[in-house]
């Protein structure tokens, strides 16, 4: 099928796990949100690492050690140049978004906020976006605010405005996309308000990054934070962008090996330059080297490209599930990544997803990891498609049907 | 559908999530517990009123889940009615050891009856604790513990 000039089913032939059965049936993957599949390319750049230069980094003069140095650090120029920031020095590796955003709450968090200080956090978070800050507040007196969403699921910007305007907030976390809504926030909008009131903005782009064209400097974010492994690469590695300015003068997030210059029980311990002073430890490097795999992979097709045929399937996808009078949305902001929540009236999620998988459909049902947007919408869980750019019409097809059968077995 | 998964969804347990037997609160009980599995976010609230002689003379619950916990909640009551707290207690260790596949009810002697409509379960890790959580809840309720979970 093409679409717009998008062949799909190209791309789906670089994906060796898209020529599975699941129960008999072609895998239909829709759980994109939770991790997205790997192409063929970033499968043998780490088969290639295993079998030809698996070494550490940043240490030996053997030629593996080299080689290996050298095409984790090239990752590092691929990730700045993928997510426009200004130096590759403020590109941080580390395991994941959560990660990323433990850093930052307790590396920046322990430094600049004190008693009385409010972070601001939206309802819409992931977990990996509160408990980190929850965890810093209750050590430095700070308190966690919530920004409340609206029905359609965006953040209340009126109630955003009066939050910064009333306390003395110094960070304000919000994701860039939904993981459970599918909701784009307006990042540089509220960035720009943050601002003008003194403070950070700490962004959980790991939903956006695989699916849009993303810069940090246009976004104005402060602090950005995403994984590899919802980005076709592997898990196990992720990003951490800091503004300079704010990467600057933090303290320490682990210690050991590769995070100092020196160590001396004498003359005391001098650090490494940043970004390596957050890297303490042998990294994930073969995951480092696949990630620049997998970015390269989708900078060939181009990330507007799979912006643009992503907004058709999550259309298509739309109208066939509304389609269905028992089927309720949970998110219907205008600005949406191509991620369906959805309930049915009278089904259990889980029972929904027991289903669908025998069909060889894999979504994912539950509450997300983001508990405070299933309570905003009064619902246990929620059976969420998550689409990719090898996701086809004929899969949501697929994915309609199944829930039809769904409703007459239940009820 | 597959036969794994019509072995589970039969029409005994739609039945029993569609109109579950023993669904409603009671305000004057003997014991009672709070189940809750956070991987799903099911929860069942359980009462029962043990008689003097040992005897379930009541038992009910009420709560939300999926298909798999609604109706196993609902078959529980309906077998541990009438029984005694020891047989009830037995019931329990058959489902559960059923659930994690260590009791095939085909080949090993039980007193399981209906309730072996769930032993699917086994094949679907997923899905163990959606069929144990009433069963949890109904033995954390006999040894007097308000809370259950199947974390």
């Amino acid at each position: 099928m093409k679409t717009n000039g998008f062949d799909v089913e190209r791309i789906r032939a670089d994906f060796p796990v898209l020529e599975r059965m699941v129960n008999g049936h072609p895998l239909a993957y829709m759980d994109n949100g939770a991790s997205a599949q790997m192409p063929r390319a970033v499968i043998e750049t780490g088969t290639e690492y295993r079998s030809r230069y698996h070494a550490n980094i940043h240490r030996g003069v053997h030629t593996l050690s080299q080689e290996a140095t050298e095409a984790y650090e090239a990752t590092r120029e691929l990730v700045r140049a993928f997510i426009g920031a200004a130096d590759q020095r403020e590109v941080v590796f580390t395991g994941g978004t959560t990660d990323s955003l433990n850093l930052v709450a307790q590396c920046w968090g322990n430094t600049h906020l004190k008693p009385g200080d409010v972070v601001l956090v939206s309802e819409m978070e992931h977990h990996a976006n509160i408990v980190p800050w929850d965890l810093v507040c209750r050590r430095t007196g700070a308190r966690m605010v919530k920004i409340p969403i609206t029905d359609s699921g965006e953040v209340d910007q009126d109630a955003y405005a009066m939050l910064l305007a009333a306390d003395s907030v110094k960070a304000v976390c919000i994701t860039h996309v939904s993981n459970a809504l599918g909701t784009v926030n307006p990042v540089r909008h509220m960035a720009d308000l943050a601002h003008a009131h003194g403070a950070v903005v700490v962004v959980d782009g790991a939903q956006a990054v695989p699916h849009a064209a993303v810069d940090v400097q246009a976004l104005d974010a402060d602090f950005y934070a995403f994984s590899a492994h919802k980005m076709c690469g592997p898990t196990g590695i992720g990003v951490l962008y800091g503004k300079m300015e704010h990467l600057k003068g933090l303290p320490p997030y682990r210690g050991g090996g590769d995070m100092i210059l020196s160590v001396s029980f004498d003359s005391g311990i001098r650090y490494n330059a940043i970004p390596h002073y957050f890297e303490a430890g042998t990294p994930p490097i073969e995951q480092g080297i696949q990630l620049g795999a997998a970015i390269r992979y989708l900078t060939a097709i181009g990330m507007d490209r799979i912006a643009a045929y992503e907004q058709e399937l999550l259309a298509y996808a739309t109208e066939k599930l509304l389609a269905i009078p028992q089927v309720r949305l949970v998110g219907t902001a205008p600005h949406k990544a191509a991620v369906i929540s959805f309930v049915i009236d009278g089904v259990h999620p889980h029972d929904v997803g027991t289903v669908l998988d025998d069909l060889g459909i894999a979504v994912r049902t539950g509450h997300h990891c983001a508990q405070p947007v299933m309570e905003r919408f009064g619902v246990p869980a929620t059976t969420r498609a998550s689409f990719a750019f090898y996701n086809t019409r004929a899969e949501i097809d697929r994915l309609a049907d199944g829930v039809r059968e769904v409703i007459r077995l239940f009820q | 559908m597959n036969a794994r998964t019509k072995q589970l969804y039969q029409e005994l347990v739609l039945d029993h999530n569609r109109n579950p037997r023993n669904y409603r609160s009671m305000e004057v009980h003997s014991h009672h517990a709070h189940g809750h599995n956070p991987l799903c976010g099911d929860r069942l609230e359980l009462f029962l009123k043990v008689d003097a002689d040992g005897l379930v003379a009541d038992v009910s619950f009420i709560g939300d889940g999926c298909a798999i916990s609604k109706a196993s909640a609902s078959m529980m009551t309906a077998a541990v009615k009438g029984k005694t707290v020891a047989d009830a207690e037995t019931l329990f260790q058959e489902f559960h050891a059923m659930s994690m596949g260590t009791l095939d009810p085909e080949s090993a002697p039980n007193h399981l009856g209906k309730l072996a409509v769930f032993a699917g379960v086994r094949d679907l890790p997923a899905r163990v604790k959606c069929a144990t959580l009433a069963w949890h809840t109904l033995d954390a309720a006999l040894h007097g513990h308000e809370q259950t979970s199947t974390e």
